[in-house]
């Protein structure tokens, strides 16, 4: 089954709120919102997830996501807001109706129970026969390429095993929707990426959907079709992994999601149509960029622009956007150098692969290309 | 070389404590009930079990054990339950006086327990006035009268060990059985039940062994019920060594056995925690009303139900002598109970022997202990002179006579030093001051052990290590490192016990002499001189010094974390 480019995975939507659908959505948040106390753990939250989608909740640690993804798996209750499945609202229906497999961060695995047992629970819940549960453990098993492992205790296992194991118990449900809540943040970075390839083929595979939560950028992009973004409680975009790498849609996201030299500056008025003019607050540049007049920034009001730093260029080449910066400090990573300089008070990063002709303290020329500079929506401090 | 010499001065002191307090007690008991007049012989065992008595005992001290079990748990479970998962208002109310029972000296809560519900009791005497009965309503004796006391003085060990258990739980695994399809029963069936099995066979043997041990409750309102620490009281009392001695015997064995039992059904099974840590669980509100205004009206209940004994005991304290007949609360009140207790040379004799006895036996607890955890500690210098074997065999006998009742302790002491031994050579313990102080330093040196073990463990042993490497001498590393932090949870340990060898009874109502009288045989007269009032002046004061330790001991664990 192919489920990348998926029909029905629209573009880039702000902040989850589209057209109403033609059929039901297969997961839908609808305005959902809980409170902790006095604070905000989710607010008023909409999302919708489509079948075959491995959906991604990408966020900083404390940001909402997992209360998000524990209210989909009814082990947290929203104070308003509804949640509906392939159309039935499913908000307090009891987590153990839903049928929704769910892997933990720390696994959860029981630990008075054997491998086979731990992944025999939810069958023994639904009172199969047997045989059948002795057939859907061993199949799981080998999903995860465990097989004879049976009868070893959970402790026995490594970590990655451990994980393993976690996945089967899930899958073994023939669950409806697949939760995963940081699955592979336990596990150490060399068995996190084998682990992450294996994980989206077996879902691929069983044609499952999934909502994953996790804080790492990589991750996601890695592994998710479409990705939810929070900050604060709060859902800041919602997108397919390059829409949200190159149209950050607020600040804040521009931030969490790699570095990005942020610039803070003022639209002039502009003679052309499609280029706006802009005079940045530091160094008081004149820099040029493609607007869009459905979006325009008010006059006189500082926005953010936005650049990534591997498309700071730094040549003596001539072009539109160049500024005379002097070297502040040259980073060596290998591949990479992150060159630091400061052109009258407006401090730039560049991502350059090479640092010939450069030194620290000399002059240089910084070029920002348009087609990659971005305003964003919101510039608030 | 330095090191070796202080390895071996180690073993020798902990080598001559057990050996002296362990060993030979409990050999020569066991050797003395396979003699008779200097011969070996079974006579004592074929003699005790021909016996109806003696049979009826054994059933009846293990039927006593095994329904205070039951109870225990019917009680402590289910609160445990209530109050650790949930939240609601008057959870604190009953939480702070949960463990109450705990460090109420057995004896005294006994005393409490006859001013509060015995037939010229309060409660008793209540219901009698208000109804206009002839006679008291009930009488406190017998079967129901020992399991509603052991209930209620040993309930906490299945509520503190079960709360503890389910905090330990981690929370995801009740989640993980819900999203895998588990009903709520279900998961307390399949996952929270068999997670918490460590804790209930904990607690189960805890209350098991207790209730073995009890004898202030047999004694005081069992009633016709014979149970064996009162029949090895009173073969005692009869001068009937032997049958005392073979009794004990039986007594020490089916405590160990239990022990054994426990730990073996424990070892067949496997309860390892995760591996890893998760989210301990929040404790949930109680949203419905109905459900809300049940559970604080239990919460306050329970709570009222745990400070009546000591409320009464406190009441009665004030109650002049001889004014409290057939009122339901005592006529008239006074403060001479008091007077007499700090003015009275006897009384103040009375309190001064417990104390020095107690802190005699709770200082030498605290320096013998240090020996035993050095030894007991891994990878240290010293232990490695100290093979695993050997640190098990230690760490055995350092349990043993916590395992056994205090009546077996104080039997077996008394059976080793009461004549010239080989031990001693001529010197007769029994009969001199120190019997006492040298049985309570047996009996309550395991707590000691434990309690410093376990801040020893805390330990990170990096820290000796630094130190080390930084030049300190072995003392150095001892005085300026590991003594300053674990010297809080050693002291806490003292101190415990220090209060429960204050209102000991068991072992000393066999042993003591006028010389070392305890303010537990003072209390045990007074109340059979039905000086009530007096007696229940001795057990307030008691229970405000073990109060006063418990809050310091507290405090200590408290800073210590």
């Amino acid at each position: 089954m192919a489920l990348r480019g998926h029909p029905s995975v629209e573009s880039a939507t702000w902040g989850g709120h589209g057209g109403p659908p033609l059929q039901p959505m297969f997961l839908s948040l609808k305005n959902v919102s809980r409170t902790f106390g006095t604070t905000r753990a989710v607010a008023d939250v909409s999302l919708d997830v489509n079948q075959g989608e491995f959906f991604g909740l990408l966020g900083p640690s404390g940001c909402g996501k997992t209360t998000t993804l524990r209210m989909i798996a009814g082990l947290e209750r929203p104070d308003s807001g509804a949640i509906e499945f392939q159309g039935a609202d499913i908000t307090y229906l009891p987590p153990e109706r839903r049928g929704f497999g769910m892997v933990f961060q720390n696994y959860a695995l029981f630990p008075h129970l054997n491998v086979f047992e731990n992944v025999a629970f939810g069958l023994r819940a639904r009172s199969h026969t047997k045989a059948e549960i002795s057939e859907r453990v061993n199949s799981a098993l080998e999903l995860v390429q465990l097989p004879g492992y049976s009868k070893r205790a959970v402790d026995e296992l490594s970590g990655g095993q451990q994980q393993r194991v976690a996945i089967a118990r899930a899958i073994a449900i023939e669950p409806a929707l697949l939760l995963f809540d940081e699955p592979l943040s336990n596990l150490d970075v060399s068995l996190r990426e084998a682990t992450r390839g294996e994980l989206r083929e077996l879902v691929t595979r069983l044609g499952l959907t999934a909502v994953y939560v996790t804080h790492d950028q990589e991750e996601a992009f890695a592994l998710c079709d479409r990705i939810s973004v929070m900050v604060g409680g709060e859902l800041k975009q919602t997108g397919r992994p390059r829409e949200l790498y190159d149209q950050p849609a607020e600040i804040s996201v521009a931030s969490f999601l790699g570095r990005n030299n942020l610039i803070k500056a003022m639209r002039l008025s502009s003679s052309k149509t499609s280029m706006g003019e802009f005079k940045t607050l530091e160094g008081g540049h004149t820099l040029h960029l493609p607007i869009n007049h459905e979006d325009l920034a008010p006059l006189n009001k500082p926005v953010y622009l936005a650049i990534r730093p591997e498309h700071v260029q730094i040549n003596n080449n001539s072009a539109e956007n160049s500024l005379r910066a002097s070297v502040r400090e040259i980073v060596f990573a290998g591949a990479t150098s992150t060159v630091r300089v400061d052109a009258g008070g407006l401090l730039l990063e560049a991502l350059v692969l090479r640092t010939d002709g450069l030194s620290v303290n000399e002059e240089c020329n910084v070029i920002l290309p348009p087609e990659h500079l971005k305003q964003l929506k919101t510039a608030t401090d | 070389m330095k090191t070796d010499r202080r390895s071996v001065a180690l073993l020798l002191v902990t080598a001559v404590v057990l050996l002296y307090g362990v060993v030979y007690p409990n050999l020569s008991l066991v050797i003395s009930s396979f003699q008779r007049a200097g011969s070996w012989t079974l006579a004592n065992y074929r003699e005790i079990l021909s016996q109806g008595i003696v049979i009826e005992a054994i059933v009846s001290s293990v039927g006593l054990s095994i329904g205070t079990v039951l109870f225990c748990a019917l009680v402590g479970v289910p609160l445990a339950f209530l109050f650790e998962r949930y939240t609601f208002p008057g959870r604190r109310l009953f939480a702070a006086f949960a463990a109450l029972p705990l460090v109420l000296p057995p004896l005294v809560g006994t005393v409490a327990f006859i001013f509060l519900a015995g037939e010229s009791g309060i409660l008793a005497h209540g219901i009698q006035n208000l109804l206009g009965l002839q006679n008291a309503p009930w009488r406190l004796r017998g079967w129901p009268a020992m399991l509603l006391f052991h209930t209620y003085t040993m309930y906490p060990f299945f509520y503190v060990l079960t709360g503890a258990g389910l905090r330990r739980i981690d929370a995801s695994l009740a989640e993980a059985a819900r999203s895998l399809g588990a009903s709520k029963f279900a998961v307390l069936r399949r996952v929270l039940l068999p997670q918490l099995t460590p804790s209930l066979l904990a607690a189960a043997l805890l209350t098991f062994m207790t209730s073995m041990a009890s004898f202030s409750a047999p004694l005081l309102f069992g009633g016709d019920v014979r149970v064996l620490t009162l029949e090895i009281f009173r073969a005692r009392q009869r001068g009937d060594f032997g049958m005392a001695v073979t009794e004990t015997v039986i007594l020490a064995i089916i405590s160990l056995g239990a022990l054994i039992f426990f730990q073996r059904y424990e070892g067949t099974r496997k309860f390892a925690a995760a591996a890893l840590k998760g989210a301990p669980r929040r404790r949930e509100s109680i949203g419905s009303g109905a459900a809300r205004v049940l559970a604080t009206t239990a919460a306050v209940i329970f709570a009222i139900v745990l400070i009546l004994p000591v409320a009464t005991l406190i009441l009665v304290s004030f109650a002049q002598e001889g004014s409290w007949t057939t009122q339901t609360f005592p006529a008239a009140y006074t403060t001479a109970n008091y007077q007499r207790l700090f003015g009275d040379s006897y009384a103040a004799e009375v309190f001064f022997n417990s104390s020095v006895m107690s802190a005699i036996a709770a200082v030498a607890a605290l320096v013998w202990s240090f020996c035993v955890v050095t030894l007991l500690r891994r990878g240290t210098t010293t232990s490695k002179v100290f093979g695993e074997g050997w640190r098990r065999l230690l760490s055995l006998l350092v349990l043993v006579p916590w395992a056994l009742p205090g009546t077996v302790v104080a039997v077996a002491v008394a059976e080793a030093y009461g004549q010239p031994s080989l031990l001693l050579g001529s010197f007769v313990l029994v009969g001199t001051f120190w019997i006492l102080p040298v049985v309570y330093f047996l009996r309550f040196m395991p707590l000691v052990v434990r309690a410093l073990q376990a801040s020893v463990e805390q330990l990170d042993p990096s820290l000796e290590e630094a130190a080390g490497s930084l030049g300190a001498q072995a003392w150095q590393r001892f005085t300026r490192v590991t003594l300053p932090l674990v010297w809080p949870g050693a002291v806490a340990g003292t101190l415990l016990a220090f209060v429960i060898a204050l209102g000991e009874y068991v072992a000393s109502v066999l042993v003591f002499v006028p010389a070392n009288r305890p303010i537990s045989i003072a209390i045990a007269s007074e109340l059979r001189d039905f000086n009530l009032g007096a007696a229940a002046a001795y057990g307030v004061v008691l229970i405000v010094i073990i109060s006063i330790s418990m809050i310091v001991a507290g405090r200590l664990e408290r800073s210590r974390n």
